[in-house]
């Protein structure tokens, strides 16, 4: 989308009507935050101005690239990826992502928190697939993690309830999930982050969401069909 | 395969909070800036909108998500 492409100067002519909140001012007031000024603006102005792609408002796209990334500086304060070229290209992204999404904007917030919590999105993923992309899936899930208990037993009796559950746990895992569904929950438990889970399974993230459900929805029920109560499961790991 | 013991741990409350209604990650997105903008007012949240957010409990990866927005509003008006 050549819109966004570059940091275009806002065009000539265009009216720079205003306000941040949904609170309905008409007045065209620039406010100065940072190092460059943001218009503020209804969030029917930043619809209309967003909206109309045969005369997008170039000086919202530029305004909303700017609240992106006053909103993504806060965001991923105190994170050494985060330097200022990471974050102006994921003030980009965000902004391609808001603009082909608008129809997606529900309007029971403030446009600008929308777009930056899409850019938060973006920007978070992006963190994630740099620190996982040589990891392989398939590797992270065949790796034995070191077995070593984490709370000493009380008792004989109590050790025996807490291997009965582990037992069971692991019994349903192994017998009541399918092997995409194993691998897919293992990774999370493991650590990667969904993003690279469905891409390397070639999912969407919400079907990756709907895979894992689907397993703990699954391993519930193996649980409660082995007689495992929640209290059972709730003492045990001292939840 | 085999899980450690702070994998079935970790697993195990997953499992406590599974509900049969729960929303996905994409769903969770068109609730959290409202969800957010609350908490960052500290003003009360619809029991829909609560039920909602269980999301965060359940997502790591959504809950940190979460809490970033959540700094980027509550900073909102501080020096850039």
């Amino acid at each position: 989308m050549a819109i966004v492409s570059g940091r275009r100067p806002p065009s000539p002519g265009l009216d720079l009507s205003d306000d941040a909140a949904a609170s309905g001012l008409t007045l065209a007031l620039p406010i100065f935050l940072g190092a460059n000024p943001v218009t503020e603006r209804t969030n029917e102005d930043w619809l209309r101005s967003l909206s109309e792609m045969a005369a997008v408002d170039d000086a919202a796209v530029a305004d909303l690239r700017e609240v992106l990334r006053r909103g993504l500086r806060r965001a991923l304060s105190g994170r050494a990826a985060a330097d200022d070229g990471f974050i102006e290209d994921m003030a980009q992204e965000g902004v391609l992502k808001v603009l082909s999404g608008l129809a997606m904007f529900r309007g029971d917030c403030r446009f600008t928190t929308w777009g930056i919590t899409i850019a938060v999105r973006v920007a978070f993923t992006e963190l994630r697939r740099a620190r996982w992309r040589d990891v392989s899936l398939d590797r992270l899930v065949e790796d034995a993690p070191a077995r070593c208990p984490t709370t000493p037993p009380a008792d004989g009796s109590s050790q025996d309830a807490r291997q009965a559950i582990l037992a069971a746990m692991h019994g349903v895992l192994d017998s009541d999930l399918t092997d995409r569904q194993r691998q897919a929950l293992v990774a999370e438990l493991r650590g990667m982050p969904q993003a690279e889970i469905a891409a390397q399974m070639g999912l969407t993230r919400n079907a990756l969401y709907k895979l894992t459900h689907d397993a703990r929805q699954n391993l519930k029920r193996g649980l409660e069909a082995a007689g495992i109560s929640g209290d059972e499961v709730r003492s045990t790991f001292d939840l | 395969m085999s899980l450690s013991p702070d994998e079935l741990r970790e697993l195990a409350r997953y499992v406590l909070l599974t509900r049969p209604d729960e929303i996905g990650c994409d769903d969770w997105l068109g609730h959290a800036p409202r969800y957010a903008e609350l908490v960052a007012a500290r003003e009360p949240v619809p029991e829909p909108l609560r039920r909602a957010a269980e999301h965060l409990d359940v997502c790591p990866e959504c809950a940190e998500e979460f809490r970033a927005c959540l700094a980027a509003l509550t900073a909102e008006g501080g020096s850039d």
